[in-house]
């Protein structure tokens, strides 16, 4: 009952914006009822994109400005494509090209942006804070499409769209997150939000790629490749080599680590699902094998970021409950 | 080794105030009188003798407070901070004298730098400031500086702060060439290759938000080094702002054996730990980071049991535009010097961890010695340098208040109890609010 009754509410103008500004800047600002609010949202918008008439009347006339300090396909598309099928405007800006190449500095850009008076800004960055910072000095609603290695909010909804959509559930499953976990603001939303829901999360890794003190976000590690065995799903990260100092010796060869930690058909269990945020290292974190058997749900992760992507900006404009709360912000000076 | 204005010393009387130094052992309702900038008499209903009168009932009269750990950013930088506005920012915060550090640009590295900030500091210093000199030319840790020289054109002390002196080799050469100088070598204790891109301690909570961890053992792997090297040569050392359980170890261990070594530590790292940085306000970004609630507890026992002898801001102007970036661009440090003694009364004395007289103490003496200066007394015969506190008193730190041409402090916003009411630096009263 709860879906239609979004679905009916989908197609009617948003009400006024709250008076406190929301912004989803990271996974642990949701609660367990925000995450089911925004995947209920989002499998009523999957409905919805079945019919051929594809797009709804609901963000018309809103502005959503996607900006890009980072190169994105996924996301980047898929928050322009949400977007559009919500029939907002789009605006999209990419740091090479606009006046950051300049030298112009994130508030000034945040400001000049937030003069056009957008409803949504959502922002990627190579820097930790910077959805923080945007949402501190706009008075525009924030989604963080990635910043730095710190958080990826929409990236661990999708996911949890994912497994969701192939068992049926999520409290109770067991994930195995393999790779380059230091580095990834992928593996950080996802341990929250699988943590949120009453999964099970095992990292592995090479020692050096565990960051210490990870276990107090809730899961479990290991070294051994061998321990992705005892888990519903293998969700294997990218491993990052533009993310790597020079030297850093983090592992000692690309080589190596394929050798020790990359997902393979041996290392697998029949029926075990894959997955992987992309964009694929094939040979490195993942066999090719893996990557394009049935068992991967890699294409799917993708399908589900178009419509958990909708739910998020349709969530954030709408007055549904203020879940997804502003973070602490304490102005700067 | 200090320099500043120079004004005749005040006549003045402080009545009625709760008289307490903790090195002269005095803690008693008493009368101060000031002639011509020197303590007179100490004692119960003084005669004004014509003298301004302070009405201090119910306020705490103790020694002023000495900061052996500032940044002025002149020459380089006058658009963070100056002499002048220092200084002014030093005596609001009750202090009777402060140390400077050289990592400016230019570097204090050469007697002509130097002589340019003591001329300026002669000019505008409304409170005594002593500049310290680079350990190695430029701060890059090749070339020792001409520290005889140095030393003779006033430098206070040697310190390539902001930096570690890496290389084993030369830190051993600046203790044994040091020598030729009474001035103590002040050592900033940082691994870089263990630092490296480090933006917060490294813990569950860097973990969590991705940012490049800083272990702590950066920090104590380089202060047991340099401890090492004191005990070997005979020489001693000051560490500068400790942030490690371990380092404070290694310095207790070492003093028992008899290595020179005072240390000293910050108001921040002192009241928060890393959970601050959950907020990813610039304001808490800082080198070294701010570390675990471990690591705080050891710092203060280390500051209670007199390991760390000397409170120190580490005040670090930083211009607003360029702290008002993501945290990960922003530069490290915070300001100190006009929240110093509110926040360490709020977070330590009113909260029950140390005793008022011992922070007293620790702001004063403590820092005095460790630099080998007069620690600030109150007794008859002695330069007054004297701070009026009201610990009564809640104030709420704003942009607004600050004397200091920056405003990046961890505290905005936040209401503190014990307040400055008057500081009297070198018998000149310097500030009054």
């Amino acid at each position: 009952m709860a879906e239609l009754r979004v679905m009916r509410d989908a197609l009617l103008p948003p009400q006024q914006p709250p008076a406190e500004r929301r912004h989803l800047l990271s996974v642990a600002d949701l609660s367990k009822e925000d995450i089911e609010r925004l995947l209920g949202t989002a499998r009523s918008f999957a409905r919805s994109l079945e019919r051929e008439m594809k797009k709804l009347p609901t963000l018309r006339g809103r502005l959503v400005v996607n900006v890009f300090y980072e190169s994105s396909t996924r996301t980047s598309s898929s928050f322009e494509l949400a977007a559009k099928r919500l029939s907002a405007d789009t605006m999209s800006i990419k740091a090479s090209g606009s006046a950051v190449d300049k030298g112009e500095s994130l508030k000034d850009t945040a400001l000049t942006l937030g003069a056009y008076d957008p409803d949504v800004i959502v922002m990627r960055h190579p820097q930790i804070g910077a959805a923080h910072f945007v949402a501190g000095v706009t008075g525009v609603h924030v989604v963080n499409a990635g910043d730095g290695k710190h958080q990826h909010p929409t990236q661990a909804l999708l996911d949890l769209y994912t497994l969701q959509d192939e068992f049926g559930r999520l409290e109770g499953l067991h994930v195995a997150i393999v790779g380059d976990v230091l580095h990834s603001r992928v593996a950080r939303s996802l341990v929250q939000a699988l943590d949120l829901v009453g999964a099970r999360t095992t990292l592995v890794g090479p020692p050096t790629l565990l960051p210490r003190g990870v276990e107090a976000m809730g899961c479990e590690t290991s070294t051994d490749i061998r321990a992705i065995g005892a888990a519903d799903v293998v969700y294997v990260l990218r491993m990052q080599r533009e993310r790597m100092l020079e030297g850093a010796n983090y592992v000692p060869s690309l080589r190596e680590y394929a050798e020790r930690w990359g997902v393979t058909p041996e290392r697998l269990r029949a029926g075990q699902k894959v997955m992987h945020p992309g964009p694929m290292n094939r040979g490195v974190e993942i066999d090719p094998r893996v990557a394009d058997a049935s068992d991967a749900l890699i294409e799917g992760q993708v399908r589900a970021g178009l419509v958990t992507r909708m739910a998020v900006l349709y969530d954030l404009l709408t007055s549904g409950p203020v879940g997804v709360k502003a973070a602490q912000l304490t102005e700067v000076a | 080794m200090l320099f500043s204005k120079t004004a005749p010393g005040e006549n003045l009387i402080v009545r009625g105030a709760r008289v307490l130094d903790p090195v002269e052992k005095i803690d008693a309702v008493l009368d101060v009188r000031v002639d011509g900038g020197t303590i007179a008499e100490i004692g119960a209903r003084l005669d004004p003798n014509a003298h301004r009168v302070v009405e201090a009932e119910g306020l705490t009269l103790a020694p002023a407070f000495v900061d052996p750990h500032v940044h002025l950013r002149t020459p380089g930088r006058e658009d963070e901070e100056t002499i002048a506005s220092g200084t002014r920012a030093a005596a609001a915060g009750g202090y009777c004298a402060i140390l400077a550090m050289p990592n400016t640009d230019p570097v204090v590295d050469s007697a002509a730098v130097l002589g340019s900030l003591v001329e300026t500091a002669q000019a505008e210093a409304e409170v005594p400031v002593g500049f310290l000199a680079a350990i190695s030319k430029g701060l890059d840790g090749a070339e020792l500086t001409e520290m005889a020289e140095l030393a003779d054109a006033g430098a206070a002390g040697f310190s390539d702060d902001g930096m570690p002196v890496t290389a084993p080799g030369l830190m051993r050469m600046a203790l044994q060439y040091g020598a030729v100088t009474d001035r103590p070598l002040a050592l900033h204790c940082e691994e870089p290759t263990l630092s490296r891109s480090g933006q917060m301690h490294e813990g569950s909570v860097s973990a969590e938000l991705g940012l490049a961890g800083y272990p702590s053992v950066a920090e104590s792997l380089m202060v047991e080094r340099d401890l090492s090297l004191a005990a070997y040569e005979g020489r001693p050392v000051h560490l500068l702002h400790l942030s490690a359980r371990e380092s404070v170890d290694a310095v207790r261990r070492a003093r028992a054996t008899g290595v020179r070594a005072t240390a000293e530590v910050t108001p921040h790292h002192l009241c928060l730990t890393d959970e601050a940085v959950r907020s990813l306000d610039s304001n808490v970004k800082m080198n070294p980071p701010l570390r675990s609630t471990d690591d705080r507890t050891a710092l203060v026992e280390g500051l209670r049991d007199g390991t760390i002898q000397a409170v120190a801001t580490d005040h670090a102007p930083h211009a607003r535009h360029e702290k008002e970036v993501p945290f990960e661009a922003a530069p490290f440090g915070v300001t100190g010097l006009e929240t110093a003694f509110g926040a360490l009364y709020t977070h330590l004395v009113e909260s029950g961890l140390i005793p008022l007289e011992l922070l007293l103490e620790r702001m004063s003496a403590g820092p005095a010695e460790a630099y080998g200066l007069p620690a600030p007394r109150i007794a008859a015969g002695e330069t007054a340098n004297l701070v009026l506190l009201d610990t009564r008193g809640g104030w709420r730190v704003d942009e607004n208040v600050f004397r200091s041409r920056s405003a990046n402090s961890w505290l905005l916003g936040e209401r503190l109890t014990g307040k400055v009411r008057m500081t009297v630096a070198a018998g000149r009263t310097v500030f009054e609010g």
